[in-house]
């Protein structure tokens, strides 16, 4: 099991997620998230018991090349694209104000 | 640190004293017809969320697939940039959150770009006259995708700063973007600007040449990033460097490099600290402010991008792409000096301008080189300087040039009067005929009119009258002037000439 993370790791993760965690919260991921981390640990151990012979992968069907034709196919109509948005106006989708920046 | 205690060294002593060390990034938007992962159209201007699907929007459950026609534009500017083209290579998920990515992740390329290790020459106008090439470095070019645009209510003018809130169309987002990333660029200090400038303009040369883009920098479809520091001078240490993001045009590409010099000196000078940050680039006043602080690259936590297939292109098709290559920019530049009789000064000039492209097109449609080369670097330029754009931007075709010189040299207006009809279309008045008929331009030819007209100016100038008929021709001047002003300066002045001389003889 790994060791818990720091404080401060889990509210750097926290504001790259941009979720924001009490104190309390903050305690308790810090605690917790180690379990997460010793599943990945798991997979990094096959890995590297696989050595070099078996190269990582990104995708589960060895192909390439994938590709379409530059054709233009019908999308979604404005009212359809906005259907599931909390709020909209002028035909746009309306954020909350955002913050941290200038 | 507020903008009222910064303090801008003057770019010439900052030079002095330190090195830049300078580096750029072009994004170039792609012309295909749609978008990188999905099959929406990419037109410009069109009306909010109107080319939008559920690949574009990151709605749950879609999957993207590869443009192959920007995958072939990608590799066709690799091999422009003489880059070496992948064997094989994959798209990652660059992670961030940020309402114009509807995702919560932009599609890039990371460690695995398609075209990398070229190069660009890049001829440089030097300020004592003539031009010097500079090498600039390609590090690598990589196929991304665009952002959506954000419109930011309730603050002042559309700033993020004090917005209420904001409202996002998602038209942009997913059109195919090639991202180009020089090495450090190693040139004297006070070449840098200029040599900026230099490759930005000889880059979007190559780009139009592909016809693989727009690259219409005022439109966004071409953008630059300025990467600057500063290293005391042979110190060998290495400055913090900015980032001045989406410079809008050429000219203020070479602005942002001196005003980041003049600005990272002024606060080294002051034993300040350059903060690893994005800045903003402010047309009206050539200056920069602070944007966004950046966070280390371990925080985008890329990742291959499980839902594409990697991307290998084929040998054969790489070398049937290079086939499609246009001349290479050097080499064109040589042969359309030799072609339009330019002098070193004369090509210096035009391509300096970013002119080249226009003039070529102006001549192509029917002008010779010495009158498209005038009308471009003269009155074009100088309206171009006073709106602060580029010439390419601005809203006059190289066809409409070549039309107004042959109204010209059909002798339908002159010189005077086609000033206005360059007006009446950069107005948007319409096409040059369309501005003659209704500013009513069109010189008079009519002899009978003519004819009046100088009876009239020979009567009331009966001394003058005299001296002509007793061979004093250089006075005709007076009365050619006399016409001229009657006619509102709509005459062809070489009849009118030709009319006072005979009734005078
Ligand atoms: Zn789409």
């Amino acid at each position: 099991m790994s060791s818990a993370l720091s404080r401060e790791d889990v509210a750097h993760l926290a504001s790259l997620a941009r979720i924001s965690l009490s104190e309390d919260e903050l305690d308790r991921l810090g605690a917790e998230l180690p379990a997460i981390l010793d599943h990945v640990a798991a997979v990094q151990g096959v890995v590297e018991s696989a050595g070099e012979d078996v190269a990582p992968m990104s995708h589960p069907v060895p192909v390439a090349n994938v590709m379409r034709e530059d054709v233009v196919r019908p999308g979604l109509t404005p009212d359809e694209a906005l259907s599931g948005a909390p709020a909209s106006e002028e035909q746009r989708f309306l954020v909350p104000k955002i913050l941290g920046e200038e | 640190m507020t903008t009222a205690t910064q303090k801008i060294v003057p770019f010439d002593e900052a030079i002095t004293r330190y090195d830049p060390v300078m580096g750029l990034e072009v994004h170039v938007e792609l012309n295909t017809a749609t978008k990188m992962f999905c099959g929406c159209a990419t037109a410009f201007g069109a009306e909010p969320n109107t080319q939008v699907c559920p690949v574009c929007l990151g709605l749950p459950g879609a999957l993207p697939v590869v443009n192959a026609k920007a995958v072939e534009s990608a590799i066709r500017i690799g091999l422009a940039l003489s880059c070496d083209i992948a064997e094989w290579c994959r798209f990652a998920r660059k992670n961030y959150f940020y309402p114009d990515m509807p995702k919560n992740f932009q599609t890039s390329q990371y460690d695995e770009p398609i075209a990398f290790d070229g190069y660009l020459d890049v001829e440089v106008p030097l300020e004592e006259g003539g031009t010097r090439t500079v090498r600039v470095e390609i590090e690598r070019a990589h196929m991304e995708e665009d952002t959506g645009k954000s419109l930011h209510v309730g603050g002042a003018t559309g700033r993020i700063h004090g917005a209420d809130h904001s409202l996002l169309d998602y038209n942009r987002a997913g059109i195919p973007l090639i991202e180009i990333v020089t090495r450090t660029i190693h040139v004297p200090a006070e070449l840098a600007p200029a040599v900026a400038r230099a490759f930005v303009t000889q880059l979007r040369d190559l780009i139009v040449a592909l016809d693989v883009s727009d690259a219409r920098m005022d439109q966004g479809s071409l953008r630059a990033d300025v990467n600057l520091s500063l290293s005391p001078k042979d110190s060998g240490v290495l400055g913090t460097r900015s980032e001045t993001k989406n410079v809008n045009s050429f000219r203020s590409v070479e602005r942002a490099v001196r005003y980041e010099i003049g600005r990272h000196a002024g606060v080294l000078d002051a034993g300040g600290s350059i903060l690893q940050e994005t800045r903003h680039f402010h047309e009206a006043n050539g200056s920069t402010s602070a944007g966004r602080e950046k966070s280390d690259a371990d925080d985008y936590r890329y990742f291959p991008e499980p839902d594409l297939a990697p991307v290998a292109p084929s040998r054969e098709w790489v070398e049937e792409l290079r086939g499609t290559l246009p001349e290479p920019p050097s080499e064109r530049r040589r042969r359309l000096q030799a072609e339009w009789e330019f002098s070193d000064l004369d090509m210096r000039d035009t391509v300096g301008a970013g002119a080249l492209d226009l003039v070529a097109a102006t001549v192509a449609a029917g002008t010779t080189p010495a009158a498209a080369k005038k009308w471009w670097l003269g009155e074009l330029a100088r309206r171009a300087n006073e709106d602060g754009t580029d010439l390419a931007d601005l809203p006059i075709t190289p066809e409409q040039v070549a039309a107004i010189q042959g109204l010209i040299d059909a002798g339908r207006v002159n010189d005077k009067l086609a000033r206005q009809v360059f007006e009446g279309v950069l107005a948007g008045e319409g096409t040059p005929d369309e501005v003659v008929s209704t500013r009513g331009l069109e010189v008079v030819s009519d002899d009978g009119a003519l004819g009046d007209a100088v009876d009239r100016a020979i009567e009331a100038n009966p001394d003058v009258a005299q001296k002509i008929r007793d061979g004093k021709v250089q006075a005709a001047g007076a009365l050619i002037g006399a016409v001229m002003k009657e006619m509102r300066g709509q005459a062809d002045a070489g009849r009118v000439r030709e009319l006072v001389l005979e009734k005078l003889s």
